[in-house]
């Protein structure tokens, strides 16, 4: 399909009725006594009945499609299911039912997890590049530039110390730093933006806007309506996982400004 | 509800919509072959996440990668404190072959035990990792599996040291500890990516497996002769014991290592029956894993 790709109007991530349920064990704290958790054992129950697994409906039937070229930020209060769509989106969380449908291999900008504290940042550096996919060489001709941009050697030799020994500022910077070292087709960004002093906030701002450049699509999750107005032409809205609104950035905003302000 | 028009795709259901601009399913499941491309192209995470993970262990400790070498040490001489001193379970041996046995049975069993407890937890302890960046989640039993190898590595230096304190010196036999330790590896890591997939559904395998691997650790002859310890009940309980993974890998490496621990200890068809294990558990641990892929991540 080369003939359609360059298209701008090509479609670059379809959810179709997208539902995503979460299971928590309740562990101890749901009907937590011993003798309860006891009959429980006895007494046979099918796996999902059992009383210690609760559903969350985190997202509920959302629909739409992004087109190429597009900025969309995601907004709604906390719970609302946003993280959790973009998860979705890049296929990291299984749907419950519905599917979506991606060009390439969207990715999440974060590599936080991957990252472990114990280690120098330096071989954290090498570690999060090569769990982001890239290359042994990629990485190594990377290097430099990453520990540049995180400004972490700005205060002397830090770089060669333990992640656990940063504060908790250059630690964030560092991470930012690594996950931005990669050019993504489909780029997803979770409230990356307010990380470090405000030098560095200006600094990862051109960073995210180079990479909106050379990205497709980027979506962008995000509690700030100032960074949303700035980046993204195109807004949805959820709440309680439901896509409440869909249209230009202006629009929604005002329309969500308006609810949240009662 | 506006979305940019788009005239000709109007009215297109979702699913042909992607068909039409050959968009594919996010997070599906790749084939076999394509997964085992993938899993090779990200070699290098492996490796330096195992090894990420092993410089961690210990990175708090003043002692630091000293206890590489000296964790295995202490277990060792805690072993020989009960089994040798204390209940004489060396009944059969020579003190010169039975402390270089029990070393090695320690050893050689911990490798395949700590493989199947960060199996257990490979996925359901990695779970921000599995929700934070894609890649083929075998990936995480592997590394794993790898990690525990390397430790078997450092166990090895205490191990030859034993060895040569009680007579055994370097020899050309040694050199079967490539061949039995990798036909091991290739079961650990099997055996893990069974145990990832069944503790990713559910994570309370990791409370129960430590009573299961103790089960068979004391089944499987670490720190006596199966054959000297059961000469009195029936031979089928002996063999089955002789024949099963842990039993058959350890004693491939007594044999190698220990001048007095002959042929005559080993069962028949040995080297098949630890190809076969590997064979067996490998593949089909592989698959089984990979037939799940999908749905690791799951809340």
């Amino acid at each position: 399909m080369a003939d359609t790709s360059q298209n701008p109007l090509a479609p670059t991530v379809i959810c179709d009725d997208v539902h995503i349920v979460y299971r928590v064990n309740a562990g101890g704290g749901g009907k937590g006594s011993a003798t309860a958790a006891l009959s429980r054992i006895v007494g046979k129950g099918k796996a999902e009945v059992t009383r210690g697994v609760r559903k969350v409906h985190a997202v509920r039937g959302v629909t739409f499609t992004a087109y190429r070229g597009e900025a969309i930020g995601l907004i709604g209060t906390n719970g609302s299911g946003k993280s959790t769509l973009l998860r979705a989106i890049a296929g990291l969380l299984p749907t419950e039912s519905g599917k979506v449908y991606t060009d390439g291999q969207p990715s999440l900008l974060g590599v936080n997890a991957a990252l472990m504290n114990d280690l120098t940042g330096e071989r954290n550096v090498i570690l999060g590049g090569l769990a982001m996919g890239m290359g042994r060489e990629e990485v190594q001709t990377r290097y430099q530039d990453i520990v540049d941009f995180s400004g972490i050697n700005d205060k002397g030799d830090f770089i060669s110390l333990p992640m656990r020994t940063y504060s908790s500022g250059m630690g964030a910077r560092l991470r930012f730093a690594i996950a931005a070292a990669k050019n993504h087709d489909v780029l997803l960004i979770d409230e990356a933006l307010a990380t470090g002093d405000r030098k560095f906030q200006i600094r990862s701002e051109a960073r995210i806007r180079e990479l909106r450049k050379e990205a497709g699509t980027v979506f962008l999750v995000s509690h700030s309506n100032k960074s949303i107005r700035d980046t993204c032409d195109r807004v949805l809205w959820l709440e309680k996982g439901q896509l409440l609104m869909d249209g230009p950035t202006d629009e929604v905003l005002k329309a969500y400004e308006r609810e949240t302000a009662r | 509800m506006s979305a940019p028009p788009s005239s000709v795709d109007e009215g297109l259901a979702p699913g042909d919509l992607a068909a039409k601009y050959g968009l594919s399913v996010s997070g599906a499941r790749p084939g076999l072959f394509e997964y085992i491309r993938e899993l090779w192209s990200r070699r290098h995470f492996i490796l330096a996440f195992s090894s990420a993970k092993l410089t961690a262990q210990y990175s708090q400790a003043k002692l630091g990668q000293v206890w590489q070498v000296a964790t295995p040490l202490l277990n060792a001489l805690v072993y020989y404190l009960i089994f040798g001193l204390i209940l004489d379970a060396g009944r059969g041996m020579s003190k010169e072959v039975y402390i270089p046995f029990l070393v090695t049975g320690i050893f050689v069993f911990t490798f395949t035990q700590s493989s199947v407890m960060a199996g257990v937890r490979a996925i359901s302890g990695n779970l921000g990792l599995v929700r934070a960046l894609h890649f083929p989640r075998a990936t995480l039993p592997i590394s794993f599996s790898l990690q525990q190898l390397q430790q078997l590595l450092f166990s090895l230096v205490v191990l030859a040291a034993v060895a040569i304190a009680f007579g055994s010196y370097p020899s050309l036999s040694w050199l079967l500890l490539i061949p039995a330790l990798f036909l091991q590896f290739v079961f650990n890591v099997g055996l893990a990516m069974i145990m990832a997939r069944m503790g990713s559904k559910t994570p309370d395998l990791a409370q129960l497996m430590p009573f299961v691997m103790r089960t068979w650790m004391y089944a499987s002859g670490v720190m006596f002769s199966i054959p000297v310890m059961l000469a009195d009940k029936p031979a089928w309980i002996a063999d089955v014991l002789m024949y099963n993974p842990a039993a058959v890998y350890m004693d491939l490496v007594r044999f190698a290592l220990i001048d007095g621990y002959g042929a005559s200890n080993l069962p028949a068809h040995v080297w098949a029956t630890a190809l076969g294990w590997a064979l067996v558990f490998g593949i089909g641990g592989f698959v089984y894993f990979w037939k799940a892929e999908e749905r690791y991540g799951r809340g």
